[in-house]
């Protein structure tokens, strides 16, 4: 019994001498992430890009002699876990930014905790109200979902495309793309004919359809996230419906391909430039960012990564940056990130200012087609 | 092996007793975890036990299975999110509006819905839980929908503001000490007589007397109303809502609560909230394992502890004691 | 036009009806036997269609060959979850049989969870993606191939409760437990054939239904419930009435979707619940019977 009780003790002098023989002390980085339930498909690449970008950095000797520390817990998508966490994160953990939540409910229930403790909270959600009005600690580097439904409207604007019905998912993501797409809809001269949502878990959506294809609309836009978009479009082509479908960011990645099977080609949508990387001219100033990104992702996973890790690996680079300026407190930090200018990440080129804490342009998307099962940049 | 009989006032004193100790050790708690994390989780333990009691009330003492208790703390969370955002209304005065609203629909409902039985009650609740799931995700001019409501005001004594784990702390369990007292008085009045009789054969209690059916919806209004409290409480605290908060899922963890802790027992109905709400922070880094976890214990209690933690430790116990004393003889 | 919506809002809810109904039989199946709900029979549905993947993908088979598998594959958790978590409960009182039968869901979904993983799978067509126009609605080959195969399972139904021995053993047991106990019949061994017979049906719903909705670990919770909505519109029965009871929820919620609002579709489901529990518990088609009030 008293020789396991010396053992440990010694274990942990020895533990903590090797520790403090480091250079200086890790700065720590909390990282709230939904890996489980309904908004993993989010939650798992941002996870696995903030551990992988986080151990690129320590590798190549940390920053400025301070390595990270990552802290993730996992909110599996659910408000109050992660208003839990971040309290756990800031008061126990000890961060000095916090990065994440995955969905903008679970972000918008974490920025009064945030801002109360003073720490920089860089979300990975899309909605728009997360930093409109702005907030003093909190900044976003997903692509707001308002730029999204642009790049749809400009494309149809130009074909003088004018009639659309909406099939959105009752759930977060949908509802917030659906609100965006009707304020939005005057402003292209557009008018939406039809409004329907159908729920996160339905198996048909041929009822839904039918009534689109009454509707005379000229485009039908679905806002979802998989796999109900990849029942949409196999329905559509069940139905023989012939109108041109568009589709959210919530399906760029290769998954939707591989769901909806030869019922996605044709159809376009609007993404980041992650999954075109190897397409995009070299003049284009996030290219070297994103071939990295790329890159890493395959080899520390062996699958390709997508634009939602990308938003946790741009909000890992903005505080490295910050960091390599010399900031090491929150509130240093949080300063640093509201003047980045000009940082080419994988959601876009990031300006962030004092009035904008998201920070994006609509150069942040592209549109894309499917053909032959993989994508092509719309012109 | 005889116990000495004790009488009514020696058990009062001794419930007394016991409820006293229990109250002052959860307003000590704070100084032994001044300021950390635990604080936050520990306030998410007193709204649980509050939900937990009101379904115990239900399911322990009458008998009576709910699988939608979820939507009664939902409805009083939007009911008072909504009358203090969109209506500016004092988070003092909304939350009793909101719960006498709560109380009344749920007395309406009840009597169709306790009329039936055993699964099919289970299955009558189910659905009206899941119906006011949608409610909350598609009014979305009120709700704010799928996006939540946010903004809701942090509630306010004075010129203290509940807006940090401290104080809430002491807020939620202020409330929840009552709300156990009460539910303890009950459960030992005659009330609590009648219910326990409805339990065990409604026939019999209507032979003697009990108007079993009003009995029934009463209680159910009554749970219903302790849900809306503690879902107004969750709003102010969280001051952000949305309505996965309140789905199918968070019905059945309450279940798995009042389950695990020990049916009709009101410091059960603690341990399970106890359990559940602190069991994710030893699960953490085996997260993918949770569900697994709840389904598993779910399985194990019913099977080997029907009875509960708060009956199935003292039994394991004496069972423990009783084997050594025999080894010891031996 | 109006009439080409209706035929394809009926066709379409007739196809999710055939699935609801499938479900809902195998519910009936195992009250009739026991007088539990099974609230883990929506898994057996998500097992049937992850193991038919699981049987193309991994083990390479032919579909012929990976329906067969993965049906009995899904019945053997199925005969596990009786005999190692229905038949030794000690309190077998409704309310625990509820409460084992959802830790028993909860805990199928999560073991799948961790071998499947959370994503969506798609699984192949029995024939094919060809629409085929009926007037001036289009369904899918798959479409038929459940329609087909819910009339044979209901065919083989009937027969096997009213012309074999373990068949009527089982409906005497649903009429009288004891009775049935008293003369000679095993009891228990036709609770486990219940749980056979409902999970092995629940697995061929799963595989019928995937290549249309393709699956994942989280697909049983609602078509069980719309399934035991498709059994209390029918009474319960493990016949007809609960067939019809799930084509009827199935168009009444496509032509809810279509005509009313698509974001109250689910909620007509659980209305429909409510009511028939409100004022006709013995089912839309059941005589008066005082049992279940």
């Amino acid at each position: 019994m008293n020789i396991k009780v010396m053992n440990f003790v010694i274990a942990a002098v020895t533990v903590l001498f090797s520790a403090n023989a480091f250079a200086a002390a890790p700065i720590k980085i909390g990282a709230l992430f939904a890996v489980t339930g309904p908004a993993a498909f989010l939650g798992e690449p941002e996870r696995n890009s903030a551990k992988m970008v986080v151990d690129e950095i320590n590798k190549s000797g940390g920053i400025k002699g301070h390595k990270l520390e990552l802290v993730v817990y996992d909110t599996s998508g659910d408000a109050t876990k992660a208003v839990q966490l971040a309290t756990k994160l800031i008061k126990d953990d000890k961060v000095v930014a916090i990065i994440g939540p995955s969905t903008t409910g679970e972000t918008m229930a974490v920025i009064p905790v945030a801002e109360r403790s003073m720490i920089p909270l860089i979300s990975c959600s899309a909605g728009s109200k997360i930093t409109d009005p702005v907030k003093k600690w909190v900044f976003k580097t997903a692509q707001n979902d308002s730029l999204a439904v642009g790049k749809i409207y400009e494309y149809l604007q130009k074909r003088k495309l004018t009639k659309v019905s909406l099939l959105t998912v009752s759930d977060g993501f949908g509802a917030s793309g659906r609100e965006q797409l009707k304020i939005q809809a005057p402003r292209y001269g557009i008018t939406v004919v039809s409004d329907d949502t159908y729920g996160p878990k339905d198996t048909d959506m041929t009822a839904q359809l039918t009534k689109i294809r009454g509707s005379h609309a000229q485009a039908i836009i679905c806002w979802g996230t998989n796999p109900g978009p990849a029942l949409v479009a196999k329905n559509v082509r069940q139905l023989g419906i012939k109108t041109p479908l568009f589709m959210s960011h919530g399906v760029s990645s290769k998954k939707f391909i591989e769901l909806a099977g030869s019922a996605a080609e044709g159809i376009k949508l609007p993404s980041g430039k992650v999954i075109v990387a190897d397409m995009l001219p070299a003049s284009d100033k996030q290219k070297k960012s994103l071939m990295a990104f790329v890159k890493d992702y395959q080899r520390h996973y062996n699958t390709e990564g997508d634009h939602f890790g990308g938003h946790a690996w741009d909000a890992v680079m903005l505080i490295r940056n910050a960091i390599d300026n010399g900031a090491v407190t929150a509130a240093a930090i949080r300063d640093h990130i509201e003047n980045t200018r000009g940082f080419a990440g994988i959601g876009g080129t990031f300006n962030y200012s004092a009035h904008d804490h998201a920070g994006l342009g609509k150069d942040a998307f592209v549109l894309v087609e499917v053909k032959n099962k993989d994508w092509k940049i719309v012109k | 092996m005889a116990k000495p009989i004790r009488s009514g006032s020696d058990l009062m004193k001794r419930n007394l007793l016991l409820f006293a100790g229990f109250s002052l050790l959860v307003m000590l708690a704070p100084q032994f975890f001044r300021g950390g994390y635990l604080m936050n989780v520990l306030v998410f333990v007193g709204i649980n036990t509050m939900l937990a009691i009101a379904l115990n009330l239900l399911l322990g003492y009458a008998g009576q299975i709910s699988l939608g208790h979820a939507g009664f703390f939902g409805l009083g969370a939007y009911l008072s999110g909504i009358m203090t955002t969109t209506f500016s209304m004092n988070p003092w005065e909304a939350m009793p509006v909101a719960a006498l609203v709560v109380g009344c629909l749920a007395y309406l409902i009840g009597f169709p819905v306790l009329k039936l039985k055993g699964h099919y009650l289970a299955m009558a609740t189910l659905g009206l839980g899941i119906i006011f799931f949608i409610i909350f995700n598609e009014t979305y001019e009120w709700t704010g929908g799928p996006s939540g409501l946010s903004g809701i005001p942090n509630l306010q004594l004075g010129s203290i503001v509940f807006d940090t784990d401290v104080k809430n702390y002491y807020l939620i369990w202020g409330v929840t000490l009552a709300v156990m007292l009460f539910s303890m008085n009950l459960a030992q009045s005659r009330v609590g007589r009648a219910l326990r009789a409805v339990h065990d054969s409604e026939i019999a209690a209507q032979v003697l007397g009990v108007n079993a059916r009003h009995l029934k919806v009463q209680i159910f209004a009554l749970s219903a109303i302790i849900c809306s409290l503690a879902g107004s409480l969750y709003a102010h605290t969280m001051t952000f809502i949305s309505p996965t908060t309140f789905g199918f899922n968070f019905s059945i963890e309450l279940l798995t609560m009042v389950v695990i802790g020990g049916l009709g027992s009101i410091y059960g109905s603690f341990l399970g909230a106890a359990l559940l709400t602190l069991l994710p922070e030893f699960l953490r880094g085996a997260n993918d394992y949770d569900i697994i976890v709840y389904g598993g214990l779910l399985v194990i209690m019913v099977m080997y502890m029907p009875g509960g933690l708060v009956r199935g430790i003292p039994a394991l116990f004496r069972k423990i004691v009783k084997r050594e004393a025999e080894s010891g003889n031996a | 036009m109006q009439f080409d919506q209706i035929l394809q809002y009926t066709l379409s809810g007739l196809s999710t009806g055939a699935i609801y109904a499938l479900i809902g039989i195998g519910f009936s199946i195992i009250y009739n036997a026991t007088g539990i709900i099974n609230f883990a029979q929506g898994e057996f549905v998500m097992l049937g269609g992850l193991f038919t993947l699981s049987c193309l993908e991994f083990l390479k088979l032919p579909l012929w060959a990976a329906i067969p598998c993965a049906i009995a594959a899904s019945t053997l958790v199925g005969m596990l979850f009786e005999r190692l978590a229905i038949r030794p409960l000690r309190q077998p009182t409704p309310i625990n049989l509820v409460i084992i039968t959802i830790g028993g869901s909860i805990l199928i979904r999560g073991l799948a969870m961790l071998v499947w993983g959370k994503d969506t799978h798609a699984v192949p067509s029995f024939s094919g993606d060809t629409p085929i126009a009926i007037g001036g609605a289009t369904i899918l080959p798959q479409h038929l191939w459940i329609f087909a195969i819910t009339l044979i399972i209901i065919a083989v139904n009937k027969v096997y409760f009213y012309h074999t021995i373990s068949g009527k053993a089982m409906r005497a047991c649903s009429y009288n437990r004891r009775a049935a106990g008293l003369v000679g019949i095993d009891v228990r061994r036709m609770v486990m054939f219940s749980f056979i017979i409902s999970s092995a049906m629940g697995a061929v719903a799963g595989i019928i239904i995937a290549p249309l909705t393709m699956t994942a670990y989280d697909v049983g919770v609602m078509l069980g419930l719309k399934g035991f909505c498709a059994a209390i519109i029918g009474g319960m029965s493990s016949g007809l009435s609960t067939v019809i009871g799930g084509l009827l929820l199935g168009v009444l919620e496509s032509l809810g979707a279509g005509l009313i609002s698509s974001g109250y579709k689910d909620a007509i489901a659980f209305i429909i619940l409510l009511l028939i529990l409100f004022f006709r518990p013995q089912g839309l088609f059941g005589k008066a019977d005082s049992e279940r009030v």
